[in-house]
């Protein structure tokens, strides 16, 4: 079911690393702006899951970085750009269980090495570059049914 | 059955948001990696676990879930009540451990 609109609807949210308070709330208006649109749930559940996922990747490990989302008719795009350390294995760190998270963030519950690949089974396009010491970027593409 | 049916049986404090105790509880999900949570509760469970901190909200809001219920008495601090409030996210404490809790609603909801 494509979505009645005429152009993409874009949004921006600026993420702060080490910013736990405010931990998904980019993912909430992302999830309140899509069910205004009247998008299908299990979509919209899909993108929270992979949105969150992404929110706390750069709260965990980076400075700082921004998520963009763009809404199509028959698509959404999210890109995640961020001013991290950059990811060394990308094919280890996209492992389930590979975490490279400090034990006082596994303390709180994160860090169990789901967030790459929760964000990549929920996407029907995922692609991520990494460069060390320089930062990462993710885009995500879900396809409305 | 409904969120308010259960409060006595797991000796529950409620401590958010009372006008979810109307919701229709689908099922439970027992986890304290938020991760799991995310990937794997589904709309209308309870969630049990022992995380008291701010994250618990955003995951319950974003999923849809009924309640979290934290176990061993722990207590979230007021800012997390005030977050939970906002967002309307029934948070409630019981003194029961997660076997216990788990067992409870296992056999009330099966």
């Amino acid at each position: 079911m494509a979505l009645n609109i005429n152009e993409t609807i874009e949004g921006s949210f600026q993420l702060v690393g080490g910013n736990f308070a405010t931990a998904g709330e980019a993912s909430a208006q992302l999830k309140h702006t899509l069910e205004g649109l009247g998008v299908d749930e299990g979509i919209i559940r899909r993108a929270a899951i992979a949105t969150f996922e992404a929110e706390m990747n750069v709260i965990i490990y980076t400075a700082a970085g921004w998520l963009h989302y763009y809404i199509s008719p028959d698509h959404i795009k999210i890109k995640i750009v961020d001013m991290g350390p950059g990811i060394e294995n990308i094919e280890l760190a996209m492992q389930e269980g590979y975490s490279t998270a400090p034990d006082w963030v596994r303390e709180m519950g994160w860090g169990a090495g789901m967030g790459l690949p929760n964000m990549k089974k929920n996407s029907d396009e995922f692609k991520i570059d990494s460069v060390v010491g320089e930062g990462t970027t993710v885009e995500m593409k879900i396809n409305f049914p | 059955m409904k969120l308010e049916n259960i409060i006595d049986e797991l000796s529950l404090d409620v401590k958010t948001c009372r006008e979810g105790l109307r919701n229709e509880v689908k099922g439970v999900y027992v986890s304290d990696l938020l991760s799991d949570v995310m990937a794997n509760s589904k709309e209308g469970d309870i969630w049990i676990t022992l995380q008291t901190h701010l994250n618990i909200v955003a995951v319950a809001g974003l999923k849809n879930l009924a309640a979290i219920i934290i176990v061993n008495n722990r207590q979230p601090q007021e800012e997390i009540l005030q977050k939970a409030e906002a967002e309307k996210v029934t948070i409630m404490t019981t003194p029961l451990p997660a076997f216990e809790a788990a067992g409870r609603l296992y056999q009330l909801l099966k």
